[in-house]
């Protein structure tokens, strides 16, 4: 077990340490003068936000300094949670913005991917070999899988929202409210939630459907699915057993989309102008913020190992095997 | 979502440690007859044949679309916001950009961004596959431990990165980024595969007569599961398009040319949603979607052609 584990976190240490170390090099080894084009085109207008962000900057490059010895500062100020200055949103710390708008992306993320996950996959096995459904599922399946995250939710937005008046089309509550914890706010919340929430849920859908059933029809086909059936096992036993050997790769497909997922979630916020880190990212882009944005680059390689650990250790207690292989490496 | 990984069951499955049936079983290939079998069912693949003609209308349209409707993407020619019909077939932008004419030059990018991309990705992941399946030990260990690494990175976040730094960015260069950090789920496919392969006797016998390494490989190796390589190609290029299509949305598109991601980052900051211009972005993401999902169910056809097990009987 330990050894399991050990391993894992050694992987994701080793991932934590690669990603941070991108976020130091790309902006020192790309052409030009990093400094000067960064000042210039953050374009601000508050002379004390250019000289705060020169000063930063050249005190994070510590240009003076030998290479190694401004990579242990970076590494310093990451520690102490300082991540910089927003120019965006001056003169609040980058760590301070992406705290606040982090639940808002979890509350999209979340939701969306554990009942898509789960709502997929029961639809997909039940789908899997019955004519009339698997006939359905494959191209709706194939057409949401493939269709881009912002295209749904754009065309949400724009049929219940615009056209059809249902739904707020942006923020995360009316602009009218302040946050409080009336039924008024929480209703607003929930209804702000709706469109981006459902627009996430769809793709994902499809592509759980599709992959869970054809992971059924694998499992229906192999040996111990045919035994059963000669055993005279009724068809809804076979198709359990089928569904319990899918779920294992679907879940290892999880693991490996979560990047995926959530480059889907940065840009459906952006469409419903929600203040995730999706929204935080494309005012970082507008404003040229690159504090901002490396900090919700970090923000964003944090979550997904975390991530990817819980479904490592979801994955143990769903799998006898790996369970007894870990049971016998103690 | 770029269903990449989903939609290579035989992968994941050895991930998960159960069955290794269901890949294109690898056999030595017996020229000819094969051959013509594979085409013979090809041929009779409904989905294979179907998605092969979309995706063929929408390469011509990229390729000969631009020559034919000769309007600039970019420059003001007409009224703004006019309506599909007439002079201007899909109506024409806030500016009055012609909507058609950049629709076929965005197909045309999207066409560049996958090939480039999907073949970028797919030569890095099989290299690294192949030489990692093949020779085994601790180059295996170490390339797998880099190919891990770099599969739990969020490969999105790295090219906003990336895209964000830079000050010119042009279609072929975010491909390239795009096929540089795409490849790790190929090449632990590919390892894979190539470890069930490197074992085999045909292999033995090449390495016994003194075949150099590569030259197994190439001739001994890749041949024999070229039908999983090609598929391995056209989700990465899928996912290519898709990643491309999501950072140019996010407007780090190309600074210098369109593209279809670029038209919806258009539309959504102009506007378009709250004045009811949707032939502005309607069809970009319709012909994403219509070329990416073409490209999973051609997969999906090819699966079938290559695997007589889930032919359909």
């Amino acid at each position: 077990m330990r050894q399991y584990f050990g391993r894992k976190l050694l992987i994701y240490a080793l991932t934590f340490f690669a990603a941070v170390t991108i976020n130091w090099m790309i902006p020192r080894f790309m052409p030009g003068d990093p400094i000067a084009a960064m000042v210039a085109r953050a374009n601000t207008q508050q002379v004390e936000a250019a000289a705060a962000m020169r000063a930063h900057y050249e005190n994070l490059f510590g240009l003076d300094q030998p290479v190694w010895q401004q990579y242990i500062n970076f590494w310093g100020a990451l520690l102490r949670g300082d991540l910089g200055v927003s120019i965006w949103a001056f003169p609040r710390p980058v760590t301070d913005l992406l705290v606040s708008a982090v639940p808002y992306t979890l509350a999209l993320l979340i939701p969306a991917i554990l009942l898509s996950y789960w709502a997929g996959n029961r639809f997909g096995a039940f789908a899997a070999r019955r004519k009339f459904l698997d006939n359905a599922v494959l191209p709706i399946g194939y057409i949401l899988t493939a269709t881009p995250y912002m295209w749904l939710a754009l065309l949400l937005a724009w049929s219940l929202a615009i056209v059809a008046g249902i739904f707020p089309v942006s923020h995360a509550y009316g602009f009218e409210l302040t946050p409080s914890l009336s039924w008024e706010f929480i209703w607003s919340l929930i209804t702000h939630w709706v469109l981006p929430f459902t627009s996430l849920f769809l793709v994902m859908f499809g592509g759980w459907a599709i992959g869970m059933r054809n992971m059924i029809i694998f499992e229906l086909e192999a040996d111990y699915s045919n035994y059963l059936q000669a055993l005279g096992a009724r068809r809804k036993l076979v198709r359990r057993y089928a569904y319990r050997n899918a779920v294992l790769p679907q879940l290892t497909g999880l693991a490996l989309q979560l990047g995926t997922i959530v480059g889907g979630a940065l840009v459906t916020e952006i469409v419903f102008s929600y203040p995730g880190i999706g929204f935080m990212i494309l005012q970082a882009i507008n404003s040229q913020d690159y504090f901002l944005l490396q900090g919700a680059f970090l923000f964003i390689v944090i979550g997904v190992l975390i991530a990817n650990f819980i479904i490592d250790a979801v994955y143990t207690l769903v799998d006898p095997r790996t369970r007894t292989r870990l049971q016998g490496a103690q | 979502m770029s269903q990449s990984d989903q939609l290579t069951p035989p992968a994941e499955k050895e991930a998960a440690g159960t069955s290794t049936a269901g890949v294109p079983a690898p056999a030595p290939v017996t020229e000819g007859r094969r051959g013509g079998d594979t085409l013979y069912f090809a041929l009779r693949n409904k989905k294979l044949v179907g998605g092969f003609i979309v995706v063929l209308i929408m390469a011509l349209l990229g390729l000969f679309g631009p020559w034919i409707n000769d309007n600039s993407p970019t420059d003001y020619i007409a009224q703004p916001a006019l309506p599909p019909g007439g002079e201007h077939l899909l109506g024409t932008t806030m500016f009055g950009q012609d909507v058609a004419a950049q629709f076929l030059h965005g197909m045309r990018a999207t066409f560049v961004v996958g090939i480039f991309g999907g073949g970028l990705g797919a030569l890095v992941g099989m290299t690294i596959g192949f030489v990692a399946g093949y020779r085994g030990g601790i180059v295996d260990e170490i390339l797998n431990m880099f190919t891990n690494i770099l599969l739990v990175i969020p490969t999105l976040a790295v090219l906003i990165i990336i895209a964000a730094y830079l000050k010119v960015r042009g279609v072929v260069a975010e491909a390239v980024f795009i096929g540089l950090t795409s490849w790790p789920w190929a090449a632990r496919a590919v390892r894979s595969q190539t470890l069930s392969l490197a074992s085999r006797d045909f292999v033995d016998l090449a390495r016994l007569s003194g075949v150099r390494t590569w030259k197994i490989i190439v001739r001994e190796i890749a041949p024999n599961m070229s039908s999983y390589l090609f598929m391995t190609f056209i989700l990465l290029f899928g996912g290519a398009v898709l990643a491309a299509a999501t950072l140019d949305f996010i407007g780090l598109g190309p600074t210098d040319g369109m593209s279809l991601g670029l038209m919806l980052n258009n539309a959504v900051r102009w506007s378009a949603l709250q004045l009811g211009l949707w032939w502005w972005f309607v069809p970009p993401g319709l012909g994403i979607t219509a070329v990416v999902g073409s490209l999973y169910v051609m997969n999906v056809g090819l699966d079938e052609v290559f695997n007589p097990r889930l032919r359909e009987m």
